[in-house]
Order: C-alpha cells, then sequence, then structure tokens
C-alpha cells in the first residue's frame, strides 16, 4: 500500500522538528514508502533526515512565505497536493504550528480530523487516551480522503531506516488573500543546559512552590545533578514565574526523561497527560493527598523548601568524596 | 470593534463518558470553559478601550445557556446558542461549520476563542472556524493591540514568542494567564438575564448536514501503573539520591 500515506513534516532551517521523524517511523507500521510534505526555510535539506527515517518521497519547497506566514500557506498548498492525488490520510504532530495547519486544511477539504492520537492502525483507525491517560479511546473515521491525525510527540520512539528520498520541488503558488498574518520580529529566550524534550533528568514547579523565586532552588539542583533540565506546571506558568517553554503538560510539552522530579505540584489531569511516560517519578508535595503522590515510584511527603537544598547538598556531598 | 466571543461548556469535575461513549453533558455539574474566559476578558478589554460589544456564541445542549450566561454577567452584550439533537456528538468539523455560520450572522471585527477546550483539547475548531470564514488566525495569543495593519499580536512559541501583523476580522485563540478574568459582579449576573440570547435553528443558519464523521468503536482503561513508596522526613533525602543513581544519572 505505497502512496497511502502522508506526513506533514515542520521544519526550520536547524533541521525537521523531531515530531516528524516519530511521524515516519508510525506511517511506515501501514504505508511501507510513506510521503512527507516539507514546507519553509530549510524543506530541502531537511529532506535528507526525512528520507533516512522513512520518506520514500519528500515534496518540499525552501519558500519562506511558509515561515513569515505561518498555517494558512502550508494548507493551501497541501490542499493542491491532495486535490491532484489523495492520499488516505496526512498524519501531523499534535503541536501548535502543525495542528494550525490542519485544522485549515480541515475547513478546506471537510476531512474528518482526530486531534490527540497516540497510536494509527490505518488511515481510518486510531486510538487516543483521554482523562489524563487513564481511558483508551478507539476510534473510526469517516468521510473524504484523506483523514488527517494528528499524533501526540513521543508517542513511539523515532527509528532510521537509513533510506533515501526522492525530493519533488514543490511550487509555493500562494496568493496574497490566503497568507493571512504575518510575522514581523521573533525572539527566543536565551536557553542553557539541555532542552525539556530531550533532557535525561527533568525537574518540574509547580504551585508549592509559591513564586518564581523557588525555581532558583530547581536551578541549583539541575546544576548539580547536570543534564537536567527545568520544567513547570501550567499554574506555575499561568501565573507568570516561568515562560510558557517551561510548561509540561497537555498543553506544553511532553517529556520522557529517565527521571521526573515533581515539585509542589498536585497532578491535575491536564500535566500527567506531559509526564507519564518519564521511566522514574519522584513527587515531592506537603499534601498526602496529592494525585501525583499516589502514581510516583518515590513519592514524598514533605516540605520541598527542606526536601530540595537538603539533596543538592546531599549529591555535592556524593560527587566530593 | 465588535468581537464574537466562543464559548463551551465542559463538566467542571472528572469526565465522564455515557453508554454511547460520548462524555455526559446533561445533569452534570458544568461551566463555561475556563480557557473561554481569558479570551472573553481580552475581548472586554478591548472593547472597553476602543469601543464596540461583545457577543458570546455557544454550541452544545440547553445548559450551555449557563456558559452564555455567564459570559453576559462578566460583560458581554448579548449572546447565540445553537441548541439542537442532532449535534450530540458533533466533531470538530461539525462544531466549527456551526460556529462560524453562528459568527457570520452579524457583522464583526474580531472572534476570540480559548486555545483547546478543558474536556477535549483538540485545539483545531478556531482556526478552522477562520477558514470556513475565509480570514486570518493567530493562535496562542498572550497580546493583542489594534494597529494600523489591523492587529499587533504577541503569539506565544515553542522557544519564546512571535509578534504578528494581522489583517482583521480575524480568529485568535488565547492563552490562559494572558489577562486576568473578572468575576461577575451582582448588578452584572443581574443584567445579564435581561440580556438578549438568540437561538437560530440549524435551518436558520444554513445547515443541513451535522453527521460527524468520528465513531468511538471501544473505550477501555488503560493499564494503571502500581504506585510506588512513599517517604517522609528525614529517609526521603536518601532514598531520591538511591533512585537517581539507580537511574544512572548522577
Amino acid at each position: 500500500m505505497a502512496g497511502a500515506a502522508w506526513v506533514f513534516a515542520e521544519v526550520a532551517p536547524d533541521g525537521p522538528h523531531p515530531a516528524a521523524l516519530e511521524l515516519l517511523t508510525h506511517a511506515r507500521s501501514f504505508d511501507e514508502a510513506p510521503a512527507a510534505i516539507a514546507l519553509g526555510p530549510g524543506a530541502i535539506a531537511a529532506a535528507t533526515e526525512l528520507g533516512a527515517y522513512g520518506a520514500a518521497t519528500v515534496y518540499a519547497s525552501d519558500d519562506p512565505v511558509f515561515a513569515e506566514h505561518p498555517g494558512r500557506p502550508a494548507a493551501h498548498v497541501l490542499a493542491g497536493l491532495i486535490e491532484a492525488e489523495p492520499p488516505e490520510v496526512v498524519l501531523f504532530a499534535q503541536t501548535y504550528d502543525s495542528r494550525d495547519v490542519a485544522g485549515r486544511l480541515q475547513g478546506r477539504i471537510g476531512s474528518s480530523l482526530m486531534g490527540n492520537a497516540t497510536s494509527i492502525r490505518d488511515p481510518r483507525h486510531a486510538r487516543a487516551e483521554i482523562f489524563g491517560g487513564t481511558k483508551l479511546v478507539d476510534v473510526e473515521l469517516a468521510g473524504p480522503a484523506p483523514t488527517l491525525i494528528l499524533l501526540r510527540p513521543k508517542s513511539i520512539a523515532a527509528e532510521p531506516t537509513g533510506g533515501t528520498a526522492r525530493v519533488v520541488p514543490v511550487e509555493a503558488d500562494v496568493p496574497d488573500d490566503v497568507r493571512g498574518a504575518r510575522i514581523v520580529e521573533r525572539n527566543e529566550e536565551a536557553a542553557s543546559g539541555p532542552r525539556l524534550e530531550e533532557a535525561k533528568v527533568v525537574l518540574a514547579g509547580g504551585r508549592g512552590l509559591g513564586g518564581p523565586e523557588a525555581f532558583a532552588i530547581l536551578d541549583e539542583l539541575a546544576n548539580e545533578i547536570g543534564g537536567a533540565a527545568v520544567g513547570a506546571s501550567r499554574a506555575a506558568v499561568d501565573a507568570g514565574w516561568v515562560p510558557y517553554s517551561y510548561q509540561i503538560g497537555q498543553t506544553g510539552k511532553t517529556v520522557k526523561p529517565e527521571v521526573y522530579l515533581a515539585a509542589g505540584i498536585s497532578g491535575a489531569l491536564q500535566h500527567i497527560v506531559g509526564m507519564k511516560g518519564a521511566k522514574r517519578i519522584v513527587a515531592i508535595n506537603k499534601d498526602a493527598d496529592a494525585p501525583l503522590l499516589a502514581m510516583a515510584d518515590l513519592g514524598v511527603v514533605g516540605d520541598l523548601f527542606q526536601v530540595l537544598p537538603a539533596l543538592t547538598e546531599e549529591i555535592r556531598r556524593r560527587k566530593g568524596s | 470593534m465588535n468581537v464574537v466571543v466562543c464559548a463551551k461548556l465542559v463538566p467542571t469535575g472528572t469526565p465522564t463518558l455515557g453508554p454511547d461513549h460520548l462524555v455526559v453533558r446533561s445533569g452534570v455539574d458544568a461551566a463555561l470553559d475556563p480557557g473561554d474566559e481569558y479570551g472573553l476578558e481580552l475581548a472586554l478589554q478591548l472593547t472597553e478601550q476602543h469601543g464596540g460589544d461583545v457577543r458570546v456564541v455557544s454550541m452544545g445542549p440547553d445548559e450551555a445557556g449557563q456558559a452564555v450566561q455567564r459570559a453576559l454577567a462578566m460583560g458581554a452584550s448579548r449572546g447565540v446558542l445553537v441548541s439542537d439533537p442532532s449535534l450530540r456528538g458533533a466533531d470538530a468539523l461539525v462544531t466549527a461549520r456551526v460556529l462560524a455560520a453562528a459568527i457570520a450572522t452579524a457583522p464583526f471585527d474580531l472572534v476570540v476563542a480559548g486555545v483547546e477546550s478543558t474536556d477535549g483539547y483538540t485545539g483545531t475548531v478556531p482556526v478552522t472556524v477562520a477558514e470556513i470564514l475565509g480570514i486570518a488566525s493567530v493562535t496562542a495569543v498572550r497580546r493583542l493591540e489594534p494597529s494600523d495593519a489591523g492587529a499587533r499580536i504577541e503569539r506565544m512559541t515553542e522557544r519564546g514568542y512571535d509578534v504578528y501583523e494581522c489583517p482583521l476580522p480575524a480568529v485568535v485563540t488565547v492563552t490562559a494567564g494572558a489577562v486576568e478574568p473578572r468575576y461577575p459582579s451582582l448588578k452584572g449576573i443581574m443584567q445579564a438575564k435581561q440580556k438578549p440570547v438568540d437561538r437560530p435553528s440549524l435551518h436558520d443558519l444554513g445547515l443541513s448536514d451535522t453527521t460527524a464523521t468520528q465513531t468511538v468503536t471501544a473505550v477501555t482503561d488503560a493499564p494503571t501503573k502500581a504506585g510506588g513508596e512513599i517517604v517522609q522526613g528525614d529517609d526521603a533525602v536518601g532514598r531520591i539520591v538511591d533512585l537517581l543513581a539507580e537511574a544512572k544519572v548522577i
């Protein structure tokens, strides 16, 4: 069954989004030769890596219109490609950028769209986890081809095939009236240490930290452990203590570290979705009834303002001896 | 600036599924989605500063009238509620078609919605509405102010934020924490009862096909992870260090 599955691959000048490689890996379970669609600066260069993860064909355009006007031009071009030769399914990552493209595309072609999938059996059948991952829901999709399925990042591990993709250049024919909003300025926070999604150890703070200052305690511990990244619950982000880029959960990032240590996070369902895949979970909370304590491998009922500094000190002491 | 706010009624407790595999929405405690209150607050602030009024649009069972009432109590001036038994189990596309049609019943400059609902989390309906209406959109917005080009908008990204120039009319989704939603005053609650709420039928909106394209075929419990060890007091630090060492991260 070749040509059945397309993957919408987010790309940047520094390469494809890691989720694109996961999508290709997953697409191969029901299509031996999936295609990838990569639009924006870096797309043609990204085709090498997309091919190495199983894309037989990469439809690519380096045109800056896709980066300057996120979402709408990509959906316009995708709709054109689909009209010419419709696949059976288009897979997207459940990220802000990809789901904007998927939502736009659905409005154009009237296909069925399923969000938050965690596995896909075939173009018409997928599974999602709901209620914080406590229930599994199997869904059947009807309507015109292709179906549009959004897969949560980190649902499966990306595996290379060592293949090579055929690159098909795509014409960026985007009329002014479908360009929409334009980016005029980009601001990136200075990042130090590993990225949240890639760190072996994630230290996350929640409402229990009481304010922005307490994140310094987590920074210090991260520093002492080395290779650790600091994240936060939605409550801490909404309170303005740390930027949105820290947020772990349904809205925000999905992490799967070796160790996840949550301090002062009660464990709302929307948070658990973003971290339950961690290999080991440690939760520190003064409230013995906090739901996260019940699902932790190690639950500490105690005051994080005592436990965390003592932990930093103990790791420093062991390293010194 | 006339602003339309999309509002959804969501269960306040842990949602449950009925025998039809759909979220139980009648006879349960429910409220205006907290995610929608941020968009509503932004809309109220924009109209207070720049003139115009706020219209709230909702689709749902009769109970969704509560979400509309809450929005009216917070300061919206009129409501539109689309309620029809055939919409039970509506998917993202049907929802977007209904909202787009309801929004288009009167002129507007801006449509504001939450980033995603607190019960479904699909997060695509607002951009699909924008596509159906043929207008621009920006999602995950934390700030918006009118500008010569339409609006200057800050959008959250994975690594920071981007600034957009956006033509109007447009659809935006507003992140939690962008603004602090107000509480309705007693006066607001009393006044809300006098405010007009239109209840157009699907026929009025020119919609005929509202068949959902998705069917839930099975719901199963996810394998649960057994709880681990609970420690208190002086043991805690030593046990955490042991775990970190076992994981070979220190």
